[in-house]
């Protein structure tokens, strides 16, 4: 060794590996323009389909005319569902089981559904197509209350279901009844609550609201018909779910079928579902031999794909006068819109909302959630939280505060009391999780001595008081959160998607060079896996990141995997990747030992090879074992350095944080101020700081506009009058508040590196402590629960109603 | 529909071609002059994907038509790099400060925060966040945005960026 060498610290540096700020390789071609999104994919002869949609929410089609449509130069073809009858494509099949229309078969069921997808040589001619088609409808009566959906003489909306009394999650109640769900232990719970000291129940609605991620849907279809082969690129989350559906569906071998998801400008749950566009693109492309483009508008990706949440959850606690919790009750009514699109795993039709118990050991509980057709847009989605995590989250962090409030207790105090205890881990809840691994007092111990907790509930009483005595019109309200998320989904036990079990896969191969190329089964729209998927392998394998190439999103070239939803990549495919890893260093460590001539349990790993024990110069780094592995095998062993891994998790994983927002609102105006927020987060091992630090900026920005004024609104005849940015709440940089984030590490035990998903959770603990804050505010004038999105106008109203305007 | 002859200068090269009179400006820049980089979030200038630069204002080019900009100079985030093709201040502020995620607002984000420099070479945060307040952000909650911007303006003054106090 000489000066030179270099010290193990500077090793360690030049990988890169897990816990790094690793700059993001993404940066340099979306910094200037470069990036290839899928409305950048250019290819010659291409078409562009646009659709007409139905101005009515609830209406008989009595009639579609094409003729005039079809005179406007540059219109090629008119589709209907007439068309796709041809090709047994007028309905598809639906991520929970139901079916749905792809072009409108009779009659419509929400506003702005697909009627007719014209298809012209420029999208300026194909919308000029649009407005020559002639549609003739009858309107319906329309329904968008879901409480009175299931009156027995609401309208039959779903007519193709007519004498159904079973749907695919068991036994359907009524004519717009889609399923009943039950969980939990109905008569140990109904017990609990007839012997409780104190009991609350309130009506805790989240609204519906929509991920609106900056790029809409969007896909190139083309079809080769000499190959017989169909290539689609498209903003998908889970390319190869889509690949396998369209092979069903379209009926065209799977192999035969490419998809390509380039770039993509943003999901969060909105791109997981299969839209009508991609399948009109496809059987127009197969129809008129040409490259077909389908590119959404910001008005339609509003109105009609995906939504989120739309849960009205009727809850219960009962309690000792002290605060333990000794049951929760909750009913759902979920309005699932026209279609039952829900991107549940397959056996979860309400997804995962059963982790509705929280962070609290509750001893029983019981949940029942029943799912309601309305003319609405159908499509539930898991927006930016895996699978209705976000309603149960809300929901019981509402209902601790309002039970807080009637015992007059303070509601950290009241969660502290209720918390599992870290001892308790693995925790099994009383709905039938497992939790992974946890410490709830210690993350909020720490946010409550972070903010100065004491002070500010001191500052808070002052407050109040000032303002009983006339002195102030300002109130001030402490959103407490404390949140346990359920992500990774999913082990093959508990997780499908349409019968194709959730686990993630990597594939790994070295070069002789010392450098590789790592393709995965997920699909980032901006997680940054290009530089993250780098770093896992860069510490397992000492490879430096930079000598990594990430590659997703290709069917052809990458492993099956089940896509990047759910904050399911680091959980799964973060698991794949690592496996993958450690059966390419099993095998460098048998080329090392033929190499330095010695038995291999003599080798020990030092960061970027392997050394023999006890004589530290000899050594061989990864680099020489990468060319020795396509030159110098030892005698038998195959060449080569490659690895595939197919990961099926053991458990879900468990991330958890404590969040805390001070807000200030003028009772004469309702204007609201964010005076702080803090976020601490535990997503066990972190991979990389800087990239988590910005998903929960990101995540903590959509909380706050879905707390704060976002919202999916229909009028009484299914008019949604939040069609576009002018009427549906985007924060900009303005309103946006300032963030602080904090963490803990609470690894999990079962995964390779002991990495949890970060990238929901924000959004998850974020919506309540939002409205914590808010209802806190109002608290002490007597109100218990005022439901989101708390804008000006609904704060004004509150105060309005608990009577302390002039 | 009849085409007109429209002809603009695009981040220094003459772009010349027909349109028709009510082609959207984005539309011409990202199909005609093969321009990708600009993009399209909302086309109601509510998002600010689509902004670019003409004769030093920006400007969503998706509710201006490309015939308007006829004789116009026009800098897209293609033409945002360094002569020497190096990553501009701009361009290194949002790496370095991790002010993007997705990527899909950027150029949008990018080409906007420039004029603002331009305009008032040391914004202060509140400055900033007005500044771009017609550009949105779906991933990353702007904080490190502005953080990438006064990581360019310290650079392009040549002072030392220093994260401010928070
Ligand atoms: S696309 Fe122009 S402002 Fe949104
Ligand atoms: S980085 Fe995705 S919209 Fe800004």
């Amino acid at each position: 060794m000489n000066d030179l060498t270099p010290t193990r610290e500077q090793r360690e540096a030049a990988l890169e590996g897990m816990g790094c700020k690793r700059k993001r390789v993404e940066d340099i071609r979306f910094t200037q323009g470069r990036g290839n999104y899928v409305d950048d994919v250019k290819l010659p002869g291409m078409l562009h389909g646009d659709f007409v949609r139905s101005p009515h929410a609830h209406a008989r089609v009595k009639s579609i005319d094409s003729t005039e449509a079809l005179k406007v130069p540059g219109v090629l073809a008119v589709i209907t569902a007439e068309t796709l009858k041809t090709v047994n494509l007028a309905w598809m099949p639906t991520l929970a089981g139901d079916v749905q229309m792809v072009l409108a078969d009779g009659k419509v069921l929400f506003q702005n559904q697909e009627v007719a997808f014209v298809v012209a040589t420029d999208r300026y001619a194909a919308d000029d197509g649009v407005n020559k088609v002639v549609v003739e409808y009858e309107a319906l009566p329309v329904l968008v209350d879901p409480f009175k959906a299931m009156d027995p003489d609401a309208p039959v909306l779903r007519e193709d279901l007519a004498g159904k009394t079973s749907g695919a999650h068991g036994p359907r109640k009524h004519h717009n009844h889609i399923f009943e769900w039950a969980i939990g232990d109905k008569d140990l719970t109904d017990a609990a609550f007839a012997k409780a000291e104190v009991t609350i129940k309130e009506m805790i609605s989240y609204h519906r609201t929509h991920p609106s991620p900056l790029e809409t849907c969007q896909c190139v279809c083309s079809f080769d018909k000499i190959k017989g082969e169909l290539t689609i690129w498209g903003t998908f989350q889970a390319p190869h779910v889509i690949r396998t559906v369209v092979s069903l569906i379209a009926k065209i071998p799977e192999q035969k079928i490419h998809v390509i998801a380039p770039d993509i400008g943003g999901g969060f749950g909105n791109k997981v579902g299969a839209y009508p566009g991609y399948i009109c693109a496809a059987v127009a492309s197969i129809v008129t031999g040409k490259p077909v483009k389908w590119v959404e508008d910001r008005i339609e990706n509003l109105t009609a794909t995906s939504f989120a949440r739309d849960y009205h959850m009727t809850t219960e606690l009962a309690a000792t006068k002290e605060g333990k919790v000794t049951g929760l009750r909750v009913h759902v009514l979920a309005d699932h819109g026209a279609f039952d699109a829900c991107a549940d795993p397959s056996k979860w039709p309400a997804g995962f909302f059963n982790i509705v118990t929280g962070s609290y050991d509750f001893p029983v509980a019981h949940c029942v959630v029943d799912g309601i057709y309305t003319n609405k847009a159908p499509g539930g989605v898991a927006y930016r939280c895996s699978f209705r995590v976000t309603e149960a989250a809300y929901c019981i962090e509402r209902a601790m505060d309002i039970l807080a409030q009637k015992l007059g207790m303070d509601p950290a105090e009241l969660r502290l009391k209720n918390f599992v205890r870290p001892e308790q881990f693995p925790y099994h809840s009383a709905l039938g999780w497992e939790y992974d691994s946890g410490d709830y007092h210690t993350a909020m111990r720490k946010m409550m001595e972070a903010v100065d907790y004491a002070g500010l509930r001191k500052e808070q009483a002052d407050k109040r008081a000032a303002f009983k005595r006339g002195e102030t019109r300002d109130i001030m309200g402490i959103g407490v959160s404390f949140f346990t998320e359920i992500v990774g989904a999913g082990p093959s036990k508990n997780c499908d998607i349409l019968g194709i079990a959730m686990f993630d896969s990597c594939e790994i191969r070295l070069h002789p060079t010392g450098s590789g190329i790592a393709r995965v089964g997920t699909k980032s729209q901006g997680q940054g896996h290009e530089t993250t998927w780098a770093q896992i392998i860069a510490t397992e394998i000492g490879i430096p990141a930079d000598n990594i190439m990430v590659e997703e999103g290709n069917t052809d070239t990458a492993p099956y995997g089940l896509g990047t939803y759910g904050s399911r990549s680091t959980p799964v495919a973060g698991a794949a990747i690592a496996m993958a890893a450690r059966k390419i260093k099993a095998k460098a460590q048998m080329i090392a030992a033929y190499k330095l001539e010695v038995h291999e349990d003599d080798l020990e790993w030092d960061i970027d090879g392997f050394r023999v024990k006890g004589l530290p110069e000899k050594v061989m780094s990864m680099k020489d074992i990468c060319w020795a592995a396509y030159n110098s095998v030892p005698p038998g062993m195959e060449p080569g350095l490659e690895a595939v891994s197919y990961y099926d998790p053991p458990n879900m994983t468990y991330p958890f944080g404590a969040y805390l927002c001070v807000m200030e609102i003028d009772v004469d105006t309702g204007v609201y101020k964010i005076r702080r927020f803090y976020a601490l987060d535990d997503c066990g091992t972190r991979i990389n700081p800087m990239i988590i630090e910005g998903q929960i900026h990101g995540g903590l920005t959509e909380a706050f506009a879905i707390a704060m004024g976002q919202e999916i609104r229909y009028d009484s005849e299914g008019n949604v009058v939040t069609g576009s940015f002018m009427d549906f709440f985007m924060p900009t940089a303005v309103e946006t508040p300032h963030w602080e984030t904090d963490f803990t590490v609470t690894p999990s035990p079962h995964h390779p590196i002991g990495a949890k998903g970060v990238g929901e959770s924000p959004n998850v603990g974020g919506v309540p402590a939002f409205s914590n804050a808010v209802n806190d505010a109002f608290s002490f004038l007597g109100s218990t629960h005022i439901q989101m999105p708390h804008d000006f106008w609904r704060n004004w109203q509150a105060a309005k109603s608990l009577g302390v305007l002039g | 529909m009849p085409k007109t002859h429209v002809t603009m200068k695009v981040n220094g090269s003459e772009v010349e071609r027909l349109a028709e009179p009510r082609t959207l400006l984005v539309h011409f820049l990202r199909e005609q002059a093969q321009l990708t980089g600009t993009h399209i979030g909302c086309e109601t200038s509510h998002c600010g994907a689509c902004t670019i630069d003409i004769d030093g204002m920006s400007v969503k080019s998706c509710t201006m038509l490309a015939v308007q900009a006829n004789g116009s100079e026009i800098t897209t985030i293609e033409g945002m790099a360094n002569v020497d093709g190096s990553l501009s201040a701009l361009q290194e502020g949002f790496r370095m400060m991790h002010g993007l995620q997705c990527g899909f607002c950027t150029p949008g984000m990018i080409v906007r925060a420039h004029r603002l420099l331009q305009e008032n070479p040391s914004p202060t945060e509140t400055e900033i966040r007005a500044g771009i307040s017609g550009n949105i952000c779906r991933c990353t909650g702007y904080q490190n945005i502005v953080k990438a911007i006064q990581y360019a303006a310290a650079k392009i003054n040549g002072v030392d960026y220093k994260e401010a106090a928070e």
